[in-house]
């Protein structure tokens, strides 16, 4: 579905006066193969190339050194940005600034709309994906009187109207609180399992990624880690030395494995814990 | 109090004229507004009135709702009359205290210009009463599409109205937000003349306008991500068709502009000079 070969991004650091004093890669040299149907998540703190990364999965950034393939197409090719925008749809940090419409059925029919969907067909995909996200109620509500996690699933019901291969969710979670989080993290994992689009969720929240098929981690622009996320999770030490949190969970199971306990390494959650340990 | 804003106050209701095609409550609006101004007689007046009340009556909006409209042009308005009344010269003097003078001339220009002024603002308060900002974008869109030919980039217009209006509510949230900030900060907004305060609301306008650009950047780039290119290719979820009921009330309005402006200009009745 998306395959990348030796992908760099590189930007130019400029001086006041607008001088180049110098390159900085925001990705150096990824190479990922990201099969169809797929739930990957993307961890990495802040200004680990992640975000860029998304970016050009839906070519709004295109690589200045090896290629990016997304549905087979090079994002390169640039009669074809329209096609792999409607097959790679892209889902934002902030609910507010991705949300065009004025009422909400509106918001989902905009992407449709460009792609010059038949009117009927649009109003189609419209109540299906406002369906799938369960915001069918409120399709006739202004999005300003949404709350965050609401605002989030008429982003996404606006990105699955376009019928895409693939959704990429940048940080989709960020700005919300706990329970917005899991909403939006729930509906997801339906229109995953539903649908089956890929889905590539980029995010730090750990919690967030233990039910991914598999875990990419970023530093300074490399993948560093990749597996799945038992692997990952197991290397606690590792983790802490890319300043990313293991899950409160895994982390206790860890340091009580170190204290001599025996327990099986990768605990990714409570119920596994209490199994464990009730052994 | 800065929520208190509202802008294109629509009022929710149903009624026939809420679901008007919006192009023929604009354009309706238009000929209405026109026809104000051809009358020469209080009996075009008497028309314009029956017309505009029945129209508020059948929109199911109170008469409140439509004289708030009137508030913010009272001054102008009183100014307005003021000078037609003692300043018009012609025909018969009727009063005369010192220097000031009511001719007839100048009572009937004063009171054709204040009916004149609040039927404007009155009908045009209708129209936006009943129409969502969002359809009545639609029909400006629509009706301003034969100026793509001289290229007027019509389509874009549209869209960064309709966008402006979607961001009102969320930049007002904004400001307010920032104004507690910098109230917290210790900033002093409500004391001091004129120019202290004005040059009170800079630390307000820089931080808001370093927002509003952060988002217009996100949303060009969730714009372009959904696949917008500009209007071409374009299709609608909500096309603009014509009902019958749009081709009735078209009819109805070209009548009544007919038949005031024959009425009011041609028909030889006077109330007293009116």
């Amino acid at each position: 579905m998306i395959k990348t070969e030796d992908l760099v991004f590189e930007y130019e650091k400029r001086d006041d006066d607008g001088n180049v004093i110098g390159k900085s890669r925001a990705i150096d040299e990824v190479n990922l193969d990201i099969a169809p149907g797929q739930f990957i998540a993307i961890l990495g703190h802040n200004g680990s190339g992640k975000s860029t990364l998304a970016k050009h999965m839906n070519a709004l950034l295109v690589p200045t050194g090896g290629t990016m393939w997304v549905n087979g197409m090079d994002t390169r090719e640039e009669e074809r940005v329209w096609d792999i925008r409607q097959s790679a749809g892209m889902v934002f940090q902030n609910p507010d600034n991705q949300i065009i419409g004025t009422v909400v059925e509106e918001d989902v029919g905009f992407g449709p709309e460009n792609l010059g969907v038949p009117t009927e067909e649009i109003w189609k995909r419209v109540e299906e994906s406002l369906k799938a996200v369960g915001m069918l109620e409120y399709r006739h509500h202004s999005p300003n009187k949404l709350s965050g996690g609401q605002k989030q699933r008429v982003a996404i019901a606006g990105v699955v109207a376009m019928r895409p291969r693939c959704i990429v969710l940048d940080e989709p979670t960020a700005m919300l609180d706990p329970n917005g989080r899991k909403e939006v993290l729930r509906c997801v994992q339906e229109l995953q399992k539903r649908d089956n689009v890929t889905v590539i969720l980029i995010t730090h929240y750990m919690e967030e990624v233990i039910d991914a098929d598999r875990v990419f981690v970023m530093d300074h622009g490399h993948v560093v880690m990749q597996g799945t996320p038992r692997e990952v999770f197991s290397q606690v030490e590792t983790l802490k030395y890319y300043r990313l949190d293991v899950p409160q969970v895994t982390l206790l199971a860890d340091e009580l494995r170190k204290q001599g306990v025996d327990l099986p390494e990768g605990i990714l959650r409570k119920e596994e814990l209490v199994e464990a340990l009730c052994h | 109090m800065i929520r208190d804003i509202t802008i294109g106050q629509y009022y929710p209701a149903e009624s026939r004229i809420h679901r008007l095609d919006p192009r023929v409550k604009i354009v309706c609006t238009l000929l209405y507004l026109i026809s104000l101004f051809t009358f020469q007689s209080i009996i075009g007046y008497a028309l314009a009135t029956l017309f505009l009340v029945s129209c508020v009556k059948i929109a199911k909006v109170p008469f409140k709702y439509i004289m708030r409209g009137l508030k913010p042009i009272i001054i102008l308005l009183m100014i307005t009359v003021v000078f037609n009344l003692f300043l018009t010269p012609g025909g018969q003097e009727l009063v005369h205290i010192g220097f000031l003078r009511v001719t007839e001339r100048g009572l009937t220009t004063a009171v054709y210009m204040a009916i004149r002024m609040i039927y404007l603002i009155m009908g045009s308060s209708l129209m936006t009463l009943t129409t969502t900002p969002n359809a009545l974008t639609d029909g400006i869109e629509s009706l301003l599409k034969p100026l793509n030919k001289i290229h007027v980039p019509v389509h874009d217009i549209a869209m960064i109205m309709s966008i402006a209006l979607r961001f009102i509510p969320i930049l007002l949230e904004e400001t307010d937000k920032i104004m507690k900030a910098q109230t917290a900060r210790g900033a002093d907004m409500e004391s001091g003349n004129l120019i202290q305060r004005a040059k009170a609301m800079v630390p307000i306008l820089v931080p808001l306008f370093v927002s509003a650009f952060r988002r217009a950047n996100d949303l060009a780039m969730a714009m372009e991500s959904r696949c917008y290119q500009g209007g071409e290719g374009r299709t609608k979820m909500k096309p603009l068709i014509y009902q019958g009921r749009d081709y009735r009330a078209y009819a109805i309005t070209v009548l009544y502009v007919a038949a005031a402006f024959v009425a009011g200009r041609y028909i030889p009745f006077k109330l007293w000079i009116f």
